[in-house]
């Protein structure tokens, strides 16, 4: 039926732009999908909807900005640094991650671990509790406003300017950070441990997994990809505000349970399909109608699919 | 002359009265709704309608806890998009009692009276939450949240994009006053006894704060005896073990939707009473951060399941939210210059002075006592006391409920 009713349009408008709007929306799916991961992994482990989430991607975006405009590197906006900055931005962006995720632990030691064995909803209200928290920090720290975010990335055009090598570097930085993902908790002990632990805590204490550990290295990977996501966003987008973490967390928290909460594949998936929805309703329909067909989306699936895209029946524990 | 027993039983009653923390929360509560108008009239004056104005605003968020109360505290069902339901009552008030309707297609403006659109609104808030729960109530526990998390989310944005029928972002403006149909003045209102019709609330908040805290007490008495009815029992039952609950022959999915049309009709009669008092409404009023979390902060922070406690967190929140956080730059800026600190107060360089930064902190300040009170009462200030006995007094064969005290 939305096929039906965006087809027209799609004809109209021609083939460029229909590239143009693919390109836009994989490009923020790939952003989508770096945030949906966190929540993914976190409620996988904890079964905790972390609100905070959100806010740990813009702390990323807001770590990163003094250290992009430091003269250390002598960036220049607008693309003109050729391939001078790319060694640059990898440092930044390991820095950011390193910083982002040691914070992401330390809100974890304090605000979740004491409440492990508490009423279910009560680590809900503490996560709250430190979205309020960094969002109040990050107001003291740059204010209410837009700030402009430089723009690093080379925009030179392809195939007849219908998508630009800033999609194209987004979407490579997302892929390489999932598949290292991937690798992470598919090959290493330190994965293995944390698919045991969410696949039963208990069993998993008795065969000698620290649990703790084994939390506090999620909260840090979650953090470590949603402050990637966070520098990508603002690289991409060029403007960040302080309470930008909660809308974009609500989108990145659909695709999360689109591809079944839990799954991290599940995850990145879903945060693509859901980009792709988007530019596609921003780019053919109607902007205002985009975050209303998000969230039905969100409802539809679940009431006709409970378990999301690739997600396994699992009993009520 | 009475039974010699009747004074040492009585104390003996009092005692046990004293001992019952919730009636005596209740109790302070009660006192506090005819001391708070008078402490306001001895030391605001004639000014003394803004504090039973705010106090009146906050009586509408305490209709609210207690309503989620019903979804979260009693049946364990956790509901993120309970502004939705505020929102579809304060519409409803606002497109039906209002000369809006004129703009829209219908060209036609209904006045239907407050009166009649309470019990309109409520029953649309209910019939959307049957709607929305039918089809979901078999999720498990947080695939619902999640859903009405989405819905919460749709409505408010649908308000702001019809503008045909909503108004849009400025919302709907100029909502009829309540009136009553009939009213007796007299010599409190500095006339003669007279009985006069159609008598209209007017800006006065008096009328407002009176409402409210009707609709408040028949709220506490309503949701005390659902509580303690079959169906409270059933709704405790599937809050604790859904599985063993039905084995036992109660029906999960009617419970579960019973809870969720409860819960959100006391969300749409409090949205209607909202938007008569306001006198317009916009759809910012009904967001997720200010509203739906909010609320559930309440109930939780209070201590879920408890009614006494709830009101107390609802209270609590919400004058820390408006009153409290936002005075606090006046009292600091008056305190550091009544000790000699007035410098501070002045802004120098990055220094914005003291009263800025102070406010600038608001967002730090809350989020600090939403994790500071979780990690010190993670149960919730007042925790219902019944669920703690069950929970941690169960296992032993004493009987659970005290039959002196119940």
């Amino acid at each position: 039926m939305v096929i039906i009713k965006i087809a027209p349009s799609v004809y109209q408008f021609g083939p460029s732009y229909f590239v143009r709007i693919i390109a836009i929306g994989i490009a923020l799916g790939a952003i989508y999908a770096l945030i949906a991961i966190g929540y993914t992994m976190v409620y996988g482990i904890v079964e905790l909807i972390n609100f905070a989430h959100g806010d740990v991607f813009t702390l990323g975006a807001f770590i990163s900005l003094p250290l992009l405009v430091t003269p250390l590197w002598h960036l220049t906006e607008g693309g003109g640094g050729g391939l001078g900055i790319v060694l640059p931005l990898i440092a930044v962006f390991l820095i950011v991650m390193l910083i982002t995720g040691l914070i992401n632990v330390g809100i974890e030691r304090v605000a979740y671990r004491p409440l492990r064995n508490a009423p279910r909803l009560a680590p809900l209200i503490t996560a709250v509790g430190v979205s309020f928290f960094l969002e109040g920090v990050m107001y003291l720290w740059k204010g209410a406003v837009n700030l402009h975010y430089p723009d690093l990335l080379p925009d030179n055009r392809f195939v007849g300017g219908t998508f630009s090598a800033k999609d194209v570097i987004v979407v490579i930085a997302a892929v390489i950070l999932v598949s290292g993902l991937a690798i992470f908790v598919n090959q290493t002990k330190l994965g293995k441990a944390m698919r045991a632990t969410a696949q039963d805590r208990d069993a998993a204490r008795l065969m000698g997994i620290n649990i703790d550990r084994t939390i506090s290295a999620t909260f840090f990977i979650g953090a470590v990809l949603a402050a990637a996501g966070g520098m990508t966003y603002g690289l991409y987008i060029n403007s960040i505000n302080n309470t930008l973490g909660f809308p974009i967390g609500l989108v990145a928290f659909t695709a999360a349970v689109f591809g079944g909460i839990g799954n991290i594949p599940g995850a990145a998936l879903g945060g693509l399909i859901i980009g792709l929805i988007r530019a596609m309703n921003d780019g053919y329909v109607d902007p205002q109608w985009t975050d209303v067909v998000t969230f039905a989306i969100l409802i539809l699936v679940l009431t006709l699919r409970p378990t999301g895209l690739l997600g396994m029946r699992v009993p009520e524990k | 002359m009475s039974s010699p027993g009747r004074v040492p039983r009585l104390l003996g009653r009092a005692r046990r009265l004293t001992r019952n923390r919730d009636a005596i929360i209740y109790a302070i509560l009660i006192a506090g709704v005819f001391i708070v108008p008078a402490i306001a009239n001895f030391t605001q004056g004639t000014s003394s309608g803004v504090v039973l104005d705010q106090v009146a605003n906050a009586g509408v968020f305490v209709l609210l806890a207690i309503g989620l109360n019903i979804v979260v505290g009693f049946a364990g069902l956790l509901d993120l998009g309970y502004a939705a339901f505020f929102a579809i009552g304060a519409y409803t008030y606002a497109m039906l009692g209002s000369g809006w309707l004129d703009v829209t297609a219908i060209h036609h403006a209904v006045h239907i009276p407050f009166w009649i659109l309470l019990f309109v609104g409520m029953g649309l808030a209910a019939l959307f939450g049957l709607i929305l729960g039918a089809p979901t109530l078999r999720l498990r526990g947080d695939y619902l949240a999640i859903v009405t998390l989405g819905f919460g989310e749709i409505v408010p944005r649908i308000f702001r994009i019809k503008i045909e029928w909503t108004g849009g972002i400025n919302g709907i403006t100029a909502l009829d006053q309540p009136t009553l149909p009939v009213w007796l003045t007299g010599p409190w209102a500095g006339q003669d006894f007279a009985l006069t019709r159609n008598q209209v609330f007017g800006l006065d908040p008096v009328p407002y704060y009176v409402l409210i805290v009707m609709l408040i007490a028949v709220s506490v008495v309503l949701a005390t005896n659902l509580y303690r009815s079959r169906l409270g029992r059933a709704w405790m039952a599937i809050r604790e073990d859904e599985v063993a609950a039905a084995a036992m022959g109660v029906n999960p999915v009617i419970i579960k939707l019973l809870a969720f049309s409860i819960g959100a009709s006391f969300s749409g009669f409090a949205g209607v009473f909202f938007a008569a008092k306001l006198g317009g409404i916009d759809p910012t009023l009904f967001g997720f951060q200010n509203v739906s979390i909010v609320i559930l902060v309440m109930v939780v922070l209070g201590g879920m399941g408890n009614i006494s406690g709830v009101i107390v967190g609802a209270i609590g929140v919400y004058f820390l939210q408006n009153v409290i956080i936002p005075q606090l730059p006046i009292w600091t800026t008056g305190a550091a210059s009544s000790i000699g600190l007035s410098f501070l107060n002045n802004p120098n360089g990055d220094w914005a002075g003291l009263g800025d930064e102070v406010q600038r902190l608001n967002f730090i300040i809350f989020g600090l006592i939403l994790v500071g009170t979780m990690l010190f009462r993670p149960q919730g200030l007042f925790p219902s006391q019944l669920r703690q006995a069950e929970l941690t007094k169960g296992t032993s064969d004493q009987s659970v409920f005290d039959a002196s005290t119940s």
